[in-house]
C-alpha cells in the first residue's frame, strides 16, 4: 500500500516536473539568448552560452533610445495605476452602498467596455488626442489605458467593499468621522487587499498592451514594447539585444507580483477576481 | 429633560417602517425595547441616532429640536446585533478612536480606555485586533467604544444576540449595572421577553412599526394591551380560541364553564391562554375541557414542549403548545384531555384588544384593562 502510494507521488511529481520544465522553457530560453551573441544564436544549438556576454545589457542602459522606452512605460503604467484608484475607489464606493437609479445597470455596462477589442478604440483615441494636443504624451497612454482599467477596478473594488458591513461605515459616523476622514482612515486600510489586487492588475495590464501604447506615441512617449517591435536594422533583427530587452520587460511584472502576493492571494479567496 | 419622538415616520420605498411613534426616554432610567423581528426597533434606534432620516415627525432631546442634526453631531454611541469593530485596529485603537475625534487629551484618552477596558474586563486584550477575539470578547470592545465617549444616548441594537447563553446571562446583568451609573439615556432593544422583564426598565412594545405599550415590563406581562402585546411576552406565543356569543359545545371540546360569563356573553371574542397554564389534569376549580391529538412532545432538560391539535367549528384544526414543568413522555399515548381553569384565561375582542387578564379575573370578574 505504502509503496504504491509512493509510486503515485513519483509519477505525479514527474508529471509535474515535466510541465514546470514545459512552462519555464520558453522564459529559460529567452534568458540564455539575451546572454549570448547574435553569432551563436544563429549558429548553433547550444543550452548555454558558449560566449557569455553582457554586451546586450551594456547596449540597453547606454543608448537612451532604449532605455528611456523602460523609462516610458514606466511613467504611463504608474499614472494609469494612479488614476485608476483614484477613479475606482469612490465609483465602487457608490456601487456598493447607495442605490440609485440604473445602477445595475450602469454598473454592467463598465464592464462592457472590456470586452470590446483595445483596436475599437485605436481610431477615436488616435483622432481625438492628436486634436487636443495629447499625442505623444505620458498621459495620452494613461489616459487611454484607463478605459480598460478603470472598469475593471471598480468591478474587482466593489466585490471587496460589499465585504465590508455597513454599519462599519455607521459606526465611524456615530464615532464622529466625517465621509472623508471615515473613507481615508478606515475604509481605505480596510480593503487594502482588494487595493493591492486592483494595482496590480491595472498595473499588469498597462505594461503588457502594446497596440494602444504604441499607436498614441511616436518619440517622446514611446514604450518599450514599441521599441522592441521595431529592432530590424539593415543588419537584421538583433536577437541578443531583443532577448536582454525582453527579459528587463519581465522584470517590473515580477517586482509588482512579489510585493502584493499575500494582498493578491488574499484577494483571490476574498474578492471577485 | 430627555428624548423625546413626536409623530415620527419612517417610510422608504412605499414601505413604513415606522409609523406615528411617540415616545419619552428619560436618562437614568434603563429603556427597553420589545419586538419581534421587524417590529421597527432598529429603524427607531437609527432614527434617534441620525442615520436615518424620519418622513415626519420631530426628535426632541433636552427640549431641543435634533431632528436635522447630522449623525457625526449627536453625541449618540451604538452598539449593534453583530461584533462592529474596526478589523485593522487594535482593541486599544478601537476603543480610542470616538475619544481622539473629539480631540481628548492623549493622557486623558489614555486613561479613559484602561478605565472602560477595565470594566468590561477586556485589559489584557487591548493590543490584539478584534478579529483576535473570541465573539463575546469583540462584542465587549464594541461596547467600551460605544460607552468610553460620554454620549448623551446610547443605543443598544440586540447586543446579546449572536452571543452563548451562559455569556449572555453575565453580560446583560453588567451592562445594567454600568449603565446605571451614567445619566445617559440607555434605550435597550431586544426580540426576548424573559430579557426585558431581567432588565425591569421602562419597556416599549413594538410591533409593526407601531407603538402597542410602554410601561414597566412587569405591568405589561400582567397587563397587556391586546393580543399582539400579550404575544411579546410569551414563547411560545398565546393558545387562542375564537368563541361566538353561543357558546358551541362539541363532543371534544366543553365550554360549559364559560356559560355563565357575562363578557363573553357580549358577542365574538378570542378567549386564550397561556402555554403554562393548560393543565392535563382535571381541576376542582371551573374549567373548560378539550380533547386534544398529541402531535409532538420536545423535551428540554427541565420542561416539556407538547404540540397538541384539535378541530374546531369552521376555523379547522387549531395548534396549541404546552409548556410543562417537567420531563413528559407520551410514547404510546394519541389522545388527551385539556383542563383550562376559566380563571386564567385572557378575553380579547374580535379586534384583539385585551377586554380581561388572568390575574384580574379572581378580584374582578367584570375587570376591564
Amino acid at each position: 500500500m505504502m509503496i504504491g502510494a509512493n509510486a503515485f507521488s513519483v509519477r505525479k511529481l514527474l508529471g509535474l516536473l515535466l510541465y514546470l520544465l514545459f512552462v519555464l522553457l520558453p522564459i529559460y530560453w529567452l534568458v540564455m539568448m539575451s546572454f549570448k551573441t547574435n553569432e551563436e544564436i544563429l549558429g548553433q544549438l547550444t543550452l548555454w552560452p558558449a560566449q557569455f556576454t553582457f554586451d546586450n545589457y551594456v547596449t540597453i542602459f547606454t543608448d537612451p533610445s532604449w532605455y528611456m522606452g523602460y523609462v516610458n512605460s514606466m511613467i504611463y503604467v504608474v499614472m494609469n495605476t494612479l488614476i485608476t484608484l483614484v477613479v475606482a475607489l469612490p465609483a465602487a464606493y457608490a456601487f456598493s452602498r447607495y442605490k440609485f437609479v440604473g445602477d445595475k445597470h450602469l454598473f454592467f455596462w463598465l464592464l462592457s467596455n472590456r470586452m470590446a477589442p483595445p483596436a475599437v478604440f485605436l481610431l477615436p483615441f488616435f483622432q481625438l488626442y492628436s486634436s487636443v494636443g495629447l499625442f505623444d504624451t505620458h498621459l495620452a497612454v494613461a489616459l487611454a489605458h484607463c478605459l480598460f482599467s478603470i472598469p475593471l477596478a471598480v468591478w474587482i473594488l466593489e466585490g471587496f467593499m460589499s465585504g465590508v458591513p455597513k454599519e462599519i461605515d455607521e459606526t465611524a459616523y456615530i464615532d464622529g468621522y466625517s465621509f472623508g476622514h471615515f473613507f481615508v482612515k478606515v475604509f481605505v486600510p480596510m480593503i487594502r487587499s482588494g487595493i493591492g489586487v486592483t494595482a496590480f492588475f491595472s498595473f499588469m495590464f498597462s505594461w503588457v498592451e502594446l497596440l494602444l501604447a504604441r499607436t498614441l506615441t511616436s518619440v517622446d512617449a514611446k514604450p518599450i514594447s514599441a521599441i522592441m517591435t521595431r529592432t530590424v536594422g539593415a543588419a537584421g533583427i538583433d536577437w541578443g539585444l531583443l532577448a536582454a530587452a525582453g527579459v528587463l520587460t519581465i522584470i517590473p511584472g515580477i517586482l509588482v507580483i512579489w510585493f502584493v502576493r499575500n494582498h493578491v492571494a488574499k484577494g483571490f479567496a476574498l474578492g471577485r477576481v | 429633560m430627555a428624548l423625546q419622538l413626536f409623530d415620527l415616520d419612517l417610510r422608504i420605498d412605499q414601505v413604513d417602517y415606522l409609523a406615528k411613534i411617540n415616545l419619552e426616554f428619560t436618562p437614568g432610567a434603563f429603556n427597553v425595547l420589545l419586538g419581534r423581528t421587524l417590529a421597527g426597533k432598529t429603524s427607531l434606534m437609527r432614527v434617534i441616532a441620525g442615520l436615518e432620516q424620519p418622513s415626519n415627525g420631530k426628535v426632541m432631546l433636552h427640549g431641543k429640536d435634533i431632528t436635522a442634526l447630522p449623525v457625526q453631531k449627536r453625541n449618540v454611541s451604538m452598539v449593534y446585533q453583530q461584533f462592529i469593530n474596526y478589523p485593522h485596529m487594535t482593541v486599544w485603537e478601537n476603543i480610542a478612536s470616538p475619544l481622539k475625534l473629539n480631540r481628548v487629551k492623549p493622557d486623558e484618552i489614555k486613561r479613559r480606555v484602561e478605565q472602560t477596558a477595565e470594566l468590561l474586563q477586556i485589559s489584557p486584550y487591548l493590543q490584539r485586533l478584534p478579529l483576535e477575539l473570541s465573539g463575546g470578547q469583540q462584542q465587549r470592545c464594541a461596547m467600551a467604544r460605544a460607552l468610553v465617549k460620554d454620549a448623551q444616548i446610547i443605543l443598544f441594537d440586540e447586543p446579546l444576540v449572536n452571543l452563548d447563553y451562559k455569556l449572555r446571562e453575565s453580560l446583560r446583568i453588567e451592562l445594567k449595572q454600568i449603565t446605571q451609573q451614567r445619566d445617559s439615556i440607555v434605550i435597550y432593544s431586544t426580540t426576548e421577553a424573559h430579557e426585558a422583564l431581567a432588565l425591569g426598565g421602562q419597556t416599549t412594545l413594538l410591533h409593526e412599526g407601531k407603538v402597542l405599550q410602554s410601561g414597566p415590563a412587569l405591568e405589561q406581562f400582567h397587563y397587556p394591551v391586546d393580543l399582539n402585546a400579550a404575544d411579546l411576552y410569551h414563547e411560545p406565543p398565546l393558545n387562542r380560541l375564537a368563541v361566538g356569543k353561543a357558546l358551541v359545545c362539541a363532543e371534544h371540546i366543553n365550554l360549559s364553564g364559560l356559560a355563565g360569563d357575562k363578557l363573553l356573553a357580549n358577542g365574538d371574542s378570542i378567549i386564550a391562554v397561556r402555554p403554562d397554564q393548560v393543565s392535563l389534569h382535571p381541576l376542582d376549580k371551573e374549567s373548560m375541557q378539550i380533547e386534544a391529538d398529541i402531535d409532538l412532545a420536545e423535551i428540554s432538560a427541565s420542561e416539556t414542549y407538547l404540540h397538541v391539535s384539535f378541530d374546531y367549528r369552521e376555523f379547522g384544526r387549531l395548534n396549541w403548545v404546552l409548556h410543562l414543568n417537567g420531563i413528559h413522555t407520551f410514547s404510546n399515548q394519541k389522545k388527551l384531555s385539556l383542563f383550562v381553569p376559566i380563571s386564567k384565561l385572557f378575553v380579547f375582542d374580535p379586534q384583539g384588544k385585551a377586554l380581561r387578564v388572568p390575574s384580574q379575573v379572581n378580584h374582578d370578574i367584570e375587570g376591564v384593562v
